[in-house]
């Protein structure tokens, strides 16, 4: 069995950055991450990230992720096991862990889980036919296996990811035959939807779609318009053709490994679903078992990192380590998180966090 | 609406469009960015403070549009493509408008390329007159073209 100070449980912004801080202070640190390259969502993120310069704002996600990978592995107090999952914890502490082929035991003191989030799906009819991805599939397809997903593109969702794609999609040289969303305004930010608009991009709030056709493969789809009532419209059907359908509907926390370690939960709609109850540094009501990013709120990688770098700190102040510098590293980054989340678009995730509160009462 | 679509409307660039007669007097920003997001990269990029955001991270961006030189360094520095400058003292007829660019081809100086407005629609051919590389790392060419006076407020978008 592999002992170590602090295991971290996904090598995204956030377990990344956790595993950097803590190591900073001292601690030794095992990163485990499921795929073969570590970087989370960022490894597919060819635009640009917002935020500010301590986010590394301005610059691509790609970039950041690869700084981080680097920076994580030129750090000897870090070790990084990649294509290894996480399959459980164990009351007694002990994680297990498929690694090389095997079934294999580690036995941390402390846990920072930073698993991240998975993509919702949507049910339509003919929404198992091939032709019909998330969009994060499409994005891996282009962005990091360089395949072309499909020539002309149906995006399901306006939220950053739908808009996000469309434009890579539009990059790629594929053509978008428009962006749909239920509601009637658009949920992701405006400079990204007028982006596409000026590349003849049509975004068409208050649609939605009917179902998707094809001989056995997808060939098209009737969107329709939906009134105040959210209902479909008769008679404002749209034929689309289209040979794929890209869902971008929102994300769910990973949260398998909290629920099986103990932590309490609760389902907090803001935040994207049952989320584990979190204290202000980030401790799960598990003592010594930590969350940062998006699997304790589907957020950004902006604040997934700050997270990421709070949890570090607090897991390795509780192992003995920066006692002089942690409880300002800590403030610092408490402090950013609030700048981050202070605006109309945090007003969710405000919410949420206030919920969050409530529940660890 | 803009919330609706995405596009600014005719209320939306009032808020950020500088006076006929600042406009006279040499190249300006167009800051196009109308919504409270947590973002400001062009608040340092802008070495001559004609952006700020007094209020935080999440203001809309303030532009003074006497400190603007029309430089264009912001330009490429802006996450959302969000940024134009604008010089209507380019030439009697035409207005130079700086594009920020990130899909290929990447067109050359004296080559045509399609000009769009905010909604996608082509608006003509027009020359273009300068290409600004963002550097290895940034990515994001700036581009110029020279469009007829009255279509400087119009074009955003171009295809080549
Ligand atoms: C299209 C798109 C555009 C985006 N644009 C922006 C943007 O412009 N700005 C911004 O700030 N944010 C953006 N985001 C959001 C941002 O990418 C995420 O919020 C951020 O990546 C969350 O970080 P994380 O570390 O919590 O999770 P992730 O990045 O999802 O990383 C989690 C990691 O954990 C691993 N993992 C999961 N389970 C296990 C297990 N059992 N064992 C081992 N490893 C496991 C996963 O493989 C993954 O690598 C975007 C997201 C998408 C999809
Ligand atoms: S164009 Fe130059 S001077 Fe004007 S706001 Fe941008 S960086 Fe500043
Ligand atoms: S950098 Fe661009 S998107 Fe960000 S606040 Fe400034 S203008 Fe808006």
């Amino acid at each position: 069995m592999k002992t170590i100070e602090i295991l971290v449980i996904g090598g995204g912004p956030a377990g990344l950055c956790a595993a950097i801080s803590a190591a900073s202070l001292g601690a030794k640190v095992l990163i485990v991450e499921r795929d073969e390259i570590p970087g989370g969502q960022l490894v597919k993120q060819t635009h640009k990230f917002f935020g500010s310069e301590k986010q590394y704002a301005g610059d691509r996600g790609i970039h950041i992720g690869q700084m981080l990978v680097e920076n994580a592995q030129n750090d000897p107090n870090i070790e990084i096991w990649h294509a290894s999952t996480v399959l459980s914890i164990y009351e007694d502490g002990v994680v297990t862990v498929e690694h090389e082929e095997k079934h294999t035991k580690v036995k941390p003191e402390k846990i920072i889980v930073a698993t991240g989030a998975a993509e919702n799906f949507l049910g339509f009819p003919g929404n198992d036919m091939p032709g019909v991805y998330g969009a994060g599939a499409v994005q891996t397809l282009m962005n990091v296996a360089g395949v072309m997903p499909a020539k002309r593109v149906l995006m399901i969702g306006a939220g950053n990811i739908g808009l996000i794609v469309a434009y890579q999609l539009k990059q790629a040289g594929v053509e978008v035959a428009a962006v749909i969303r239920r509601s009637p305004v658009i949920d992701g930010y405006l400079v990204h939807a007028s982006k596409i608009q000026r590349a003849a991009i049509p975004i068409l709030t208050r649609h939605t779609i009917l179902h998707a056709y094809g001989d056995g493969k997808v060939e098209g789809a009737v969107i329709v318009k939906v009134g105040e009532d959210k209902k479909p419209i008769p008679g404002q059907e749209i034929d689309i053709k289209c040979d794929a359908i890209c869902l971008a509907v929102g994300l769910s926390p990973l949260t398998e490994l909290c629920w099986q370690a103990g932590c309490k939960m609760a389902y907090i709609s803001e935040l994207s679903g049952h989320v584990p109850i979190v204290d202000d540094n980030l401790e799960t009501t598990v003592k010594g078992i930590y969350c940062a990013g998006d699997v304790s709120g589907v957020e950004e990688a902006s604040s997934a990192m700050v997270e990421g770098r709070l949890a570090g700190v607090s897991a390795a102040l509780s192992l003995g380590y920066g006692k002089g510098a942690a409880i300002g590293l800590q403030k610092e980054a408490q402090k950013e998180l609030r700048q981050l989340r202070d605006g109309p678009m945090g007003n969710h995730i405000r919410k949420g966090l206030a919920k969050m509160e409530h529940n660890r009462l | 609406m803009l919330l609706n679509d995405g596009i600014p409307r005719a209320e939306d660039l009032a808020k950020v469009t500088p006076t006929d007669e600042r406009l006279k007097k040499g190249p300006v920003v167009i800051v196009e960015c109308f919504q409270e997001i947590p973002c400001d990269p062009c608040v340092k990029a802008c070495k001559r403070g004609a952006i700020t955001m007094p209020g935080g991270i999440n203001d809309i961006p303030l532009v003074d549009f006497d400190l603007c030189n029309g430089c264009s360094l912001c330009i490429s520095m802006c996450p959302g493509l969000a940024i134009f400058v604008v010089d209507k003292t380019w030439s009697e007829d035409r207005a130079r408008v700086l594009i920020p660019y990130e899909y290929l081809p990447v067109p050359e100086v004296g080559q045509s390329v399609t000009g769009m407005d905010r909604a996608g629609k082509e608006l003509g051919s027009f020359e273009v007159v300068k290409v600004n590389s963002g550097g290895k790392k940034n990515k994001t060419w700036t581009i110029s073209i020279a469009v007829p006076q009255e279509l400087a407020m119009e074009v955003r978008g171009i295809n080549v």
